[in-house]
Formats: structure tokens, sequence, C-alpha cells
């Protein structure tokens, strides 16, 4: 039984709930004054007034779960830091967004990089961590700029530095800035990114809750899990337990994107529908209708228009043969060529293989190369079953889930879509008229 | 292997000579600025990638010296350096323009029109991609997917975020760009040179006054949601291009062209890896069927 479900057919009031978003129209939002005004670094002031145990146990009471993609509890993430055990500990959040349609990070940080920092030091104190890092992808640098002000602004104000709020906890924060490179947004890579060598995942176990950077204890989160957790504090893990259902409570953002009439970012309860979603915010662009989507990125596995009513959450987006992953709603309509989106997806994951594992880097090279022939209209009929699978030998069989992601497009497309697959093939080329998908196609004023 | 490499008729040639160290005074104050790095972590080697940045902040790309300098700083091997600078696309690896235009071709923003948009770029400057105008001003490329899927189509200038771009506003742009004519991005500062980019990513805030309040607290596509929920019903429109107005006409001609040798992925950012041996690459030389 999910939120969505009883309130299904509810105003955008009641169906919306911004928390982390609720102050982005406000001048100067990513200030620490404007933060505080909104009742910003009270989190950390109930939290330091806890045991880190009893913090740790709170916010896995919480539920709060990763929003990266996986969905793991954050609170067991902490929990697994052994402590007592003489060493270093680290943060890193990841920050490294990069996720086809994925987009939630990024504004975040640029609106309210307060709420991060505020997570970290609460996570800090949990953890008992005295350096944490933020790895943000380098492509991005009026967020490097709005983090370098924030941070700065944090230690000038006693929230990061010696003894903060007079609690004994010492705090150093580090922003980072990646250089191109979509594998470091796997933990294991973004470790090996960020100790100075080339981004590529490591074997695990063991894991980086007992070797990670540095071969020390480290808690590995996503932006928006961090920044979610000074609200929980705030206002109780309760309050967050009224959001969402048992499994997958709270609120999240949802990123609509693509042939919607208005693309942007939703913050709601999890288990919100698409149609929903879209239902509040004007459906797809006029006189068109949705074809295929991703729940949560590209390598979370399409759906159609016959899963409109999937609860948007953990279980419910399982339940319905993908993912949740990054909550990256992209909407394509009729116009849009099922081929030549995945294999532009694919050309991407081909491209971003680090190549330490042969499945994934020699079988992203093949899924390409009949890709691009069937697109083109020279592919033959048994090339579908070859897609296939190749993509059943990289799934499963890599370190990381790099090369799961590239299988994912491929399985999902063949399953609802073959029929087009083999309309390219059988008429010797694609069907569809790109410019009939391009954001002006509809657009009279702009044509004349 | 008992046969040497000229018996077999192969000119491995001579080892290439240690690169050229930087004049004094510059490697004297690059050496203050990668102390104030290396300074940031408990391991000196997580500095490597600000460092890279920051070499290249020197030059514009990363050079042979650049890596050099920081195998010298951080006790590291230049081919330690050279493994890690090859790796990441955002390191240039040859002279190129002050402003690196980037097209978001992913699947989301080139289906929206960034295919359309990278094509007349293309055409309208005459270069390829990875290209430099002649006038050295401008470097064009397709980029990955960007985090501003709700902008699309995107367009990236020194890493700076252009909105809901149209072929008309993209050419529009780059011609503001070589002309030096003020260009402000949808979200963000007032565009600073490659070179200036690359310092900040170094970690070096930008110091300019007003430029990280510049572009407002949020875009309007991140603020739909909010707007629906305080409960005003008309949702924000996608917006258009700004400056848009007469350039904005797109082509109307096909853009379509899944020829393999055009492909925009997957071809492009391993740009020379290695010196060693370029005509004996280690990949297929030809597409499957040529």
């Amino acid at each position: 039984m999910t939120v969505a479900a009883e309130i299904k057919g509810s105003s955008p009031e009641k169906l919306l709930a911004p928390v982390l978003s609720a102050f982005w129209d406000e001048d100067e939002s990513w200030t620490l004054d404007v933060y505080r005004r909104h009742e910003g670094y009270e989190g950390l002031r109930k939290a330091l007034a806890m045991s880190p145990d009893d913090l740790i146990a709170y916010v896995k009471d919480s539920g709060l779960r990763g929003r990266g993609g996986a969905g793991f509890p954050t609170g067991m993430k902490w929990q697994f830091i052994p402590q007592g055990d003489g060493k270093p500990h680290y943060l890193v959040v990841n920050a490294d967004e990069s996720e086809p349609g994925t987009c939630k990070d990024i504004p975040l940080l640029f609106a309210n990089p307060h709420s991060l920092i505020e997570g970290i030091v609460i996570a800090c104190y949990a953890i008992r961590s005295s350096h944490a890092f933020i790895y943000l992808r380098g492509e991005v640098v009026p967020v490097l700029r709005r983090l370098h002000e924030a941070v700065r602004e944090a230690y000038a104000a006693g929230f990061l530095g010696e003894n903060i709020l007079g609690s004994g906890l010492d705090l150093e924060l580090t922003v980072h800035a990646g250089a191109g490179a979509y594998i470091c947004g796997e933990e294991t890579a973004l470790l090996d990114s960020l100790e100075g060598r080339r981004g590529q995942p490591r074997l695990r176990p063991p894991f980086p809750a007992v070797a990670g950077l540095y071969a020390c204890p480290t808690v590995v989160n996503n932006v928006e899990s961090i920044a979610s957790v000074p609200a929980i504090l705030n206002k109780g893990k309760d309050w967050f337990r009224s959001m969402g259902s048992e499994k997958s409570p709270g609120f999240t953002l949802y990123s609509l994107s693509g042939h919607v009439a208005s693309p942007g970012q939703y913050e709601a309860p999890l288990g919100i529908t698409l149609r929903q979603l879209l239902d509040m915010s004007g459906g797809m662009r006029p006189g068109h209708r949705l074809k295929f989507w991703t729940p949560g990125g590209s390598s979370t596995p399409m759906f159609t228009d016959e899963h409109l009513d999937v609860p948007l959450d953990y279980e419910g987006v399982g339940a319905a043969g993908s993912m949740l992953g990054t909550k990256a709603l992209q909407c394509f309509d009729e116009t849009t060529c099922v081929v030549r989106a995945v294999t532009r997806w694919t050309e991407f994951y081909a491209h971003e293989s680090c190549g330490k594992c042969t499945p994934c880097r020699e079988g992203t090279y093949w899924l390409v190369q009949l890709l691009r022939d069937i697109e083109a209209g020279k592919g033959v009929l048994s090339d579908l079953d070859k897609l296939n699978d190749i993509a059943d030998n990289i799934n499963g069989k890599s370190f990381c889930a790099l090369g799961d992601g590239a299988a994912s497009p491929i399985f999902s497309s063949l399953k609802y879509f073959r029929e087009e697959y083999e309309e390219h093939i059988t008429g010797r080329g694609c069907p569809f008229d790109p410019a009939k998908s391009t954001a002006w196609a509809d657009r009279t004023e702009v044509k004349a | 292997m008992t046969t040497s490499s000229s018996e077999r008729g192969v000119s491995l040639g001579m080892p290439e000579l240690p690169a050229p160290a930087y004049p004094d005074d510059v490697r004297a104050r690059l050496e203050t600025d990668a102390r104030e790095v290396i300074a940031r972590y408990p391991d000196s080697r997580s500095a490597l990638l600000p460092l890279l940045h920051l070499v290249q902040s020197e030059e514009g790309h990363v050079t042979r010296t650049g890596m050099q300098f920081c195998a010298d700083v951080l006790g590291l091997t230049t081919a330690e350096v050279t493994a890690v600078a090859t790796f990441y696309t955002m390191y240039r690896r040859r002279p190129s323009g002050d402003y690196q235009v980037g097209v978001c071709t992913n699947t989301l923003c080139a289906v929206m029109g960034g295919d359309a948009i990278f094509e007349s770029l293309q055409e309208h400057l005459g270069v390829g991609n990875g290209e430099t105008t002649e006038d050295g001003k401008v470097t064009l490329e397709h980029i990955e997917c960007n985090a501003a899927c709700d902008f699309a189509p995107v367009v990236m200038v020194n890493w700076e975020f252009f909105d809901n771009q149209t072929p008309g506003s993209a050419k529009a742009l780059v011609d503001d760009l070589r002309a030096g004519r003020p260009v402000t991005p949808t979200r963000g500062a007032p565009l600073c040179t490659f070179k200036e980019t690359a310092r900040i990513l170094a970690g070096f805030p930008d110091e300019r006054d007003g430029a990280v309040a510049a572009g407002g607290s949020a875009g309007p596509a991140s603020l739909v949601g909010l707007r629906l929920a305080k409960g005003e019903t008309a949702p924000a429109r996608v917006v258009h291009p700004r400056d848009g107005g007469p350039h904005d006409a797109p082509q109307d001609r096909a853009v379509h062209d899944p020829s393999p040798t055009q492909h925009l992925s997957s071809h492009d950012a391993p740009q020379d890896t290695s010196a060693s041996d370029p005509s004996h690459p280690a990949g297929p030389t030809a597409e499957e069927g040529e």
C-alpha cells in the first residue's frame, strides 16, 4: 500500500512535498543566511545532542534509502563502519551525477548546497569521521562555484573546522572536481579516482565500509541521500515516515524530461506515479502521446504507457521489472525511434566502459556495431537474437553495474519494441523523421 | 624474442626526450599553488586530478611539461601521470580554443534537437568533432549527458550551461564568442576562458565579483514542481532560449544520417593515448563490413 494509491487524483499541493526544493524560488537560496532562515543547521544541533550510535540508529529507523540508484538503507551503510579500529574514517559524497537522464543533484547543489553540507557534518559525527570529500563531476562549473562558496561560509560560521558548535567534533571538508568519466559514479571507481588514479571499479569484498579510501573504512553516499538527513533530524523520523510507503518512506526528487509539457524537478513522496506527475504538469507536449520512458536513467529497463500507474518507489518499480534508479523520468513520444535511442545509449556505454572487464569492454563495442547496422537498415533478423545474446553475456558478468546498465535498454527495448527493430531490418532503414522529435518541431513561431 | 626490432625492419625510433621544464617563474608560481592543492588531501596522490586541471589552466591543455610537473611534485613517474591524464575526457591533449563548445548528443538531448544543433554548428563553423576554428576561438565537440535533461537540448561552453538551445541560438552563440561579444550562460556566471575555468576546477574559487550569485537561485525548470506545490495552477512553460529571436529558425533539412562513420559517440574521446606507436592501434581499424 502506497501513499500514492491513497491520494490518487488529489491536487498537486497534496501530491507534491517540496523539502529540499522548498525555497529554491527565493533570492540567493544558496546562501547560509537563507538556509538558516529555513531552519538550516537545526537538524545538526539535534544530531549533536545524541550519541553517534543513537544517531545511526535514528537514521536507520527513519528508513532513508540511498537516492543514487541502488536504494541501500543509508543508516545501515553508516552502521557497517567498524568503530574503535584506530583507523581514520572517511565520508565521500558521490556528486558525480552522470547517468543519462539524471539531473537532480546538480540543481539541488546549485540552489541549496548547505543541505548537503549540514548532512555531511551529521553523517561524519555519526561515523566518527574527521575528513569528508565531495566528489563533484567536473563539467558543472556553476555548481562548483556555489560549493566553494558554501563551504567557505560554513567554515566561517563554525559548522566546519574545529570543535563544531562546541561538540568536540572536528571536520575538514574537501571539494574535489572530477575530470570527465561516467564510471566514477560507481563508488569504488570513484574512490580510485579520488586517490588520483584511473577510475576503475574494485573487486568487492572488501567493501568500502571496511577498505575504502586509502584502505580505510569509508561511507560513500549520494548527494540527495545525505542532503535528506538534516530534515529527518529536524522534523523527526515519524514525519519522514508519514510520506511514501513502509519500505520506501520519505520524499524525493523526480526529474521529468523529454517530450513533456513541463520538464523539471518535482519533489514528492515516494510512490507517486508518472500519470499523476503528467496529469498535474500538463501531460505530454500537445498532440502527442507517451511511447517509452525510463524510471531512473538509461540504465534502468525502459517502460511504456502500460506502466503509467506503477508506483515510483523501490518496490513498485522493481515489481514492474525495472529499477527506481535516480528517478530520472525521461519521456519520449511517438515521434521517437526506439532503435535510435537505444543505439545512442549503447554508444554512451561503449564510450564510458573503463575497459577493465572483458565482457563489458568488448560486448558494448559489438552491441554498437550491430545497432548501427540495424539503424541504418543493414541488419538481418538474426541480429536481434545476437543483440540479446551479447547483452546477456555482459549482464552480471563484470565488476560493476555499468555493464548491467548497458544491457538494460537492449533487453527492455527488445521486449517491448521488437517489431520496431524488425521494421528497420525488413524496411531497410529507419521509418522515423528525427525532425519531428525536436523541441521546436511543433513551434510554429520558431519555424517561421 | 631474439630478433631485434631493426632486424625485423621496424624502426621504433629514439625514445622521446624528457619534456622541457616550465620557466623558473612559472614553476615557482605553480609550485605554490600545488602545495595548496596537496594540503587538502591526506595522501598527496589524491591531488593529481586537480593538479592536471591546474597545468591545463596554464597552457590550455595538458602538455608533457605539465605532466612532468605533476610527476615531480607528487613523486610519481610520468607514466603514472600519463595513465591518469589519458583516462579522463576533460583533459585536452592538444592545443584548443578559448571556448570549448560542447553539444550534448546523449539520447535525450539528441532526440530533442542536439543532433541537429551539432550538425548545424559543424557546418556553420566548418570544423568537425574536437576541432578548433582557425581563429583559435572555438573548439567544437559533442558531449555526454550533463545533468540538465529538463533543459534539453543543452549546450555547454567552458562547462557553463546554455539551456534550451536551437540550431539558430547555438549559431548566434558561437558567432558572439568568435566576435568577442560578451556571452551570458543561462545559469551561471559570465563566461571566462577555458584556462580560467580550469583553474576553478583545480579548486581555486572564482574571485570575480558576483560570479557566485550570477544566474539566480535556480533555472525555471528546477522550479516547476515547487510552483505547482504552492498552488500556482499554470505550470511554467518551457523557456525559449534567450537571444532566440531572429536567429531562431531551425534548419528544415533532414538531420538523421545513421551512417556508422558519422555516428557521434564512442570514437571521439580517446584521443592519442599513447605516442609510442600511433601506426599500430590496438583496436580494430575498420568497421565490420567495410
